[in-house]
């Protein structure tokens, strides 16, 4: 499937409004559960790094630890994993209805591939937005932590965002969203081989989504591991 | 016309079509009987190519449908429409949009030619002026008219129907069986109709065939098929508990 589905990508007529469709069910319609997790991961940070940094007196350096832990690693595979429960699941629970109700023999009936037709509108639209989507959350955690130490640890607002850009490598963010295209596309190749072979009723089509979430979570952080090893030693 | 020969199907070790042969002259509708799960859904998706044989060819119009090249594939859907049990409507798209479903794929039509299109198609199922509705929203039996209205659209050479009158009430049936030989009268098509509602199948059936055990058993117009002596036939066509079918599942158990 997934061989097909990168060579029907680049075979023409691509239906780019199919494209635009899915990007906005997964981009635009995951914003607000987005934002809401990478805020508290934000605030969650600084607050557990202040624990440790104000014994140690050196408060200042929280500002860099939540931007490089955010930016490398917690925002990149935290908006994966919530998009991964939340688009991924959909695909599978769509596709897989699609399945036993008939729907994907009737594609193929008028002539329309299947993998044509579903799988490579979600393919580009997850590995296109999943790094938009990250970039956003780096920004929305990185808020998150600066209003805390802001407003409730009196750091000055300037230094905080000196300290945090001054960390910020080019190759931090490189990094950090070059491995969500991979997650995005582990999400739709899963979501759609899933769905693609649920058998029986609604219980398949339950147990196929369950399958689906659980491969993926594992995918992603076995990607994220191998990512990490690979950047560490080309970016050291 | 179309030749099945020798066509064999096999689902992990059970044998589901076992060397069928089967001849469907063009323009003749045919019924294909047989008792729930005995395969003739398979052999109906064989013919539309949404199965492959394990074994045996399929010829429609003297092509082989197992060596089709990707131009005469296209070709061959647009030749062949299939009208499914639950009617396999896209659930995301208006019931207009999936009358036209084949068109806006695969034709480069004038907006206006598809809307005309769409229409016509769907006042030949009796349904105009529901384009705007989605499949939700409509009865089984409506599901089932314009899942035939789709298939009319592109205007086929041959329409399957997959049990066309299961789950819909007696009144429906009739009108979709009216609706079947209507196809045949007016559109010339050659249908095959996949069934175990036998009054359905006197109904719209120039020839009748009965799947058994993987084959064809018996083959024949409704006179021949209700006057068989075959007892396998007998039983099925008059819908009796005891008989040559019953008695071999009883030995299996």
């Amino acid at each position: 499937m997934i061989g097909q589905t990168l060579r029907l990508t680049f075979r023409p007529p691509l239906k780019l409004e199919r494209v635009i469709q899915q990007a906005k069910k997964a981009g635009v319609e995951s914003l607000p559960i987005v934002s809401l997790v990478s805020f508290f991961i934000g605030v969650i940070l600084a607050l557990q790094t202040a624990y440790l940094m104000q014994r140690l007196g050196s408060e200042m350096y929280i500002a860099s630890i939540v931007a490089l832990s955010l930016v490398r690693e917690l925002g990149p595979v935290i908006t994966s994993l919530v998009v991964a429960g939340r688009v991924g699941a959909a695909i599978t629970a769509e596709i897989g209805s699609m399945q036993v109700t008939e729907q994907v023999d009737a594609l193929q009936s008028f002539g329309s591939n299947p993998i044509k037709y579903l799988v490579v509108p979600r393919f580009l639209a997850l590995s296109l937005t999943l790094p938009i989507l990250t970039l956003y959350a780096n920004i929305i955690g990185i808020m998150g932590g600066w209003l805390l130490c802001v407003f409730k640890l009196r750091i000055s607002s300037q230094m905080y965002l000196n300290i945090t850009f001054d960390s910020l490598l080019l190759k931090d963010l490189f990094t950090g969203l070059a491995k969500t295209v991979f997650f995005g596309m582990i999400i739709a190749f899963v979501g759609c081989y899933e769905g693609f072979n649920v058998e029986g009723g609604a219980e398949g089509v339950g147990s196929s989504t369950m399958r689906a979430v659980v491969t993926t979570f594992i995918l992603i952080i076995a990607a994220d591991c191998f990512f990490t090893f690979l950047f560490y030693f080309i970016f050291p | 016309m179309i030749k099945i020969q020798e066509v064999c199907k096999n689902f992990d070790l059970h044998k589901v079509l076992n060397k069928v042969n089967l001849n469907i002259e063009k323009g003749q509708t045919t019924v294909i009987i047989g008792r729930s799960g005995c395969g003739k859904s398979v052999l109906l998706k064989h013919i539309a190519r949404l199965l492959q044989p394990d074994s045996g060819k399929i010829f429609v119009d003297g092509q082989d449908l197992s060596v089709l090249n990707e131009r005469q594939m296209k070709k061959m859907n647009l030749k062949i429409g299939m009208v499914f049990q639950g009617g396999a409507l896209f659930d995301s798209m208006t019931v207009g949009e999936n009358v036209g479903f084949a068109l806006i794929e695969h034709q480069r039509i004038e907006k206006k030619e598809l809307l005309e299109r769409i229409e016509e198609a769907l006042s030949l199922v009796d349904l105009s002026g529901i384009e705007n509705l989605m499949p939700a929203e409509l009865s089984g039996g409506m599901k089932k008219r314009v899942s035939l209205a789709r298939v009319i659209c592109m205007k086929p050479e041959i329409i399957l129907y997959d049990e066309p009158t299961t789950g819909v009430d007696p009144i429906t049936a009739d009108s979709i069986n009216e609706l079947i030989i209507n196809m045949h009268d007016k559109l010339k098509v050659t249908s095959i109709v996949v069934t175990h509602d036998m009054r359905s199948a006197y109904r719209v059936a120039d020839r009748i065939a009965m799947l058994y055990q993987g084959r064809i058993i018996a083959e024949g117009t409704s006179d021949e098929i209700q006057n068989s002596d075959n007892p396998v036939v007998h039983q099925f066509i008059n819908g009796l508990a005891k008989g040559p079918i019953t008695e071999t599942l009883e030995r299996f158990r």
